[in-house]
């Protein structure tokens, strides 16, 4: 599904570089975690995947379903099915949820030859996805993510997951910021997305939230490089051991 | 104190082009009131203080420039709301082509019909509103305008109006030169609903009198038609009576020169005063937004919204004054000015004034120019929305908080439609 190859990427404006040759592929069907210390360049790593400015790729590659997809536009990724659930979602003042809700799912379906969703349709799909994860009708009329506390942007950020139905997800520390019941209500969310078809990459820097979203492989991030790949069990030897332990290792 | 030179043949070469209408009735005094006003001031120049950002040269010129027609007819932006429709081609009222004027609640005759009589209520309107406003800035082409205008619609409105009147003004001829004046009394518990749409003529100078009752309520839905190269310059002069509503807003779309200065005083306790306005503006655009507010009564609240979108070198202006006079305690004002830039090339001048006599008010103004939100637009564009879309849903959502100033949702729709059209028209993707 999502393949990284010998991934270098710097900073646009800086001479500085961020990763260091990241391989990493994330098969249909899979969920892969990435774990890694603050600054290791976990947050760089999903941003360059979704296309956002200013980070430059110097060597390497990735791509989507065999398709190369550093060239694309971000709506570009976004139609071919990736997504992004942000670390920090943005704050939208002016436009409606429901209208950016709505525009996100057309545009995608447009942009694949899809005819558009109805309002009608929309909005039924819209209210039972919301409900499950206890998302209200004000949260819905409300603009983009302003005055949502930290939990309730998290699960409008898997609203929007569920609402598109992409191939390959990307959650960057969608556990940040989240009590435990909001943590449960967002690995429901995700879980319930878990499918043959579907990829996942889930970033976290604390191992809690792999005890509810379960990963088949995890993934080390350390300064730019993957140091170590391994099961589920790698995760509790962060947890037990801390990143130092296991740089002092792999080093 | 004699004019200097400059001004006095700007000024003899713009009267030598206009007679002034020969009526003999009850607004010849006001004419001439208007014309010796004018004599002492002379018309705007370029070192005149609410002059500095707009160069006032192509109004003030005894030409036209002349301005080309739009090439495809547009439908009007109220077509679809049911009301009374009053047009104007190029500044002359075409009965043939308007509706009837016969509304319950609401009086509506031409200004030439009125200037015939000896005797009329809107003699103590016409020009009296606007000569209050001319202190202490004078705004001489609103003077010039009482002196020569010939038409326009005089309204009384004593009941509630069923529907709206809507004046719609074409635009027809390059080279027109209008000059429209319109008075609107409404009384003790009258409401009206006043619409503009249509951008009149190549040159258009408009005044508008509105004198608001006490519990008197009027409501005005502006769109400045988008022929690229018409010019005008409108005034709004308002005195607002006890528990008074005034609410006005403007959308304009393109057009090489717009000055609208809106003039409003508040004169009766707990009156309320909202003036709105959105402008997008592309390449050689320039709009500048110049209003005046005066609180003198207790406890009124005054709104004003203004957003701009300029685009490829496009210039917006505003000059917005609150003065709060000794004794109108708790004053509730406020004012913001916005603009979008959407490149280097544009700018936004503005110059928000407060001036304040009395100490238990609440005031604020504020004013910001600036670029689209990168981190919004790549939220969106990651979601699958296009960048083109995707910058026009910004827009219209830096333009929300004016829009939001009309009142009516179903005109709200008819300008937000507008905008999306304007936007959809430039859009690159
Ligand atoms: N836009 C940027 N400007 C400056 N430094 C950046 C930028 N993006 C990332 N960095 C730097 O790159 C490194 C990796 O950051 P990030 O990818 O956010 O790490 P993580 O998500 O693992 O905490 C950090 O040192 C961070 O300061
Ligand atoms: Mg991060």
């Amino acid at each position: 599904m999502l393949e990284i190859k010998n991934l270098h990427v710097k900073l646009e404006d800086e001479d500085k570089q961020i990763l260091k040759g990241v391989n990493l592929t994330v098969e249909a069907g899979k969920v892969h975690a990435i774990m890694g210390p603050n600054g290791s360049g976990k947050s760089t790593l999903s941003y360059v995947l979704s296309g956002r400015d200013g980070y430059e790729v110097t060597e390497g590659s990735a791509t989507l379903g065999g398709e190369d997809i550093l060239d694309m536009e971000p709506e570009e990724r976004a139609a071919a099915g990736l997504f992004l659930a942000f670390q920090y979602p943005v704050e939208i003042p002016g436009v409606g949820n429901m209208t950016f809700l709505r525009t996100a799912v057309n545009s995608q379906r447009k942009a694949r030859g899809e005819e558009e969703l109805s309002a009608g349709e929309f909005l039924k799909v819209v209210r039972e996805k919301a409900k499950a994860l206890e998302i209200d009708a004000n949260m819905l009329k409300r603009p983009v993510n302003v005055g949502f506390s930290g939990g309730e942007k998290k699960r409008n950020e898997i609203l929007q997951m569920a609402m598109l139905e992409p191939k390959m997800c990307i959650l960057d520390e969608t556990d940040s910021g989240l009590d435990v019941d909001a943590m449960k209500l967002v690995a429901d969310g995700v879980n319930a997305l878990r499918d043959e078809g579907r990829g996942f990459l889930v970033i976290t820097h604390y191992q809690r939230l792999l005890d509810h979203i379960k990963p088949d492989v995890v993934h080390i991030l350390s300064d730019g490089r993957i140091i170590k790949t391994g099961g589920p069990e790698l995760a509790l030897e962060v947890e037990n051991n801390g990143y130092a332990g296991l740089k002092a290792e792999v080093a | 104190m004699a004019l200097p030179q400059p001004k006095l043949d700007t000024l003899d070469a713009r009267l030598t082009v206009l007679d002034l209408p020969d009526d003999n009735g009850c607004l010849k005094p006001a004419r001439e009131d208007a014309l010796a006003r004018l004599h002492a001031s002379g018309l705007p120049g370029r070192r005149d203080e609410y002059w500095k950002y707009t160069r006032p040269e192509t109004l003030t010129s005894a030409e036209v420039i002349p301005a080309a027609l739009l090439s495809e007819r547009e439908t009007p932006v109220f077509d679809n709301v049911d009301r009374v429709r009053l047009v104007f081609v190029d500044g002359v009222f075409n009965a043939e082509a308007s509706d009837d004027p016969s509304l319950a609640g609401v009086t509506i005759e031409r200004l030439a019909d009125v200037a015939a009589h000896d005797i009329h209520w809107a003699k103590d309107i016409y020009g009296v509103l606007e000569t209050r406003g001319q202190t202490p800035v004078s705004r001489p082409l609103a003077a010039l305008n009482t002196a020569f205008a010939t038409d326009g619609l005089v309204i009384h409105a004593t009941g509630k109006a069923a529907k709206p009147i809507a004046l719609e003004y074409l635009h027809q001829s390059e080279t027109s030169d209008a000059h429209l004046h319109h008075v609107i009394k409404v009384e003790t518990g009258a409401v009206v609903t006043i619409l503009e749409d249509g951008p009149a003529a190549a040159r258009f100078n408009k005044v508008m009198e509105v004198e608001v009752a006490d519990g008197g309520t009027f409501h005005h839905v502006r769109a400045q038609g988008r022929d690229h190269q018409r010019r005008a310059a409108t005034h709004i002069f308002a005195r607002l009576g006890e528990e008074s509503v005034f609410k006005s807003f403007t959308v304009t779309m393109n057009g090489v020169l717009t000055r609208n200065d809106c003039v409003l005083e508040l004169t009766g306790d707990n009156a309320v005063a909202h003036i709105a306005g959105a402008c997008v503006g592309d390449g050689d655009f320039h709009h500048d937004d110049t209003v005046f507010i005066t609180h003198d009564a207790l406890a009124c609240e005054s709104r004003q919204v203004f957003k701009k979108v300029l685009r490829n070198g496009a210039t917006g202006v505003f000059q917005g004054k609150i003065l709060v006079k000794a004794g109108a305690q708790k004053t509730d004002g406020y004012q913001i000015s916005q603009s979008l830039l959407l490149d280097d090339d544009s700018q936004f001048l503005a110059k928000p004034e407060l001036e304040i006599y009395a100490d238990d008010v609440v005031c604020s103004h504020g004013s910001t120019s600036g670029a689209i939100d990168e981190e919004g637009l790549f939220y969106l564009r990651s979601r699958g929305v296009p960048v083109g879309e995707a910058t026009d849903l910004m827009t219209l959502a830096f333009l929300a908080e004016a829009i939001q100033e009309i009142e009516d949702a179903s005109l709200a729709e008819n300008i937000l439609a507008r905008l999306e059209g304007w936007m959809a028209r430039r859009r690159k993707d």
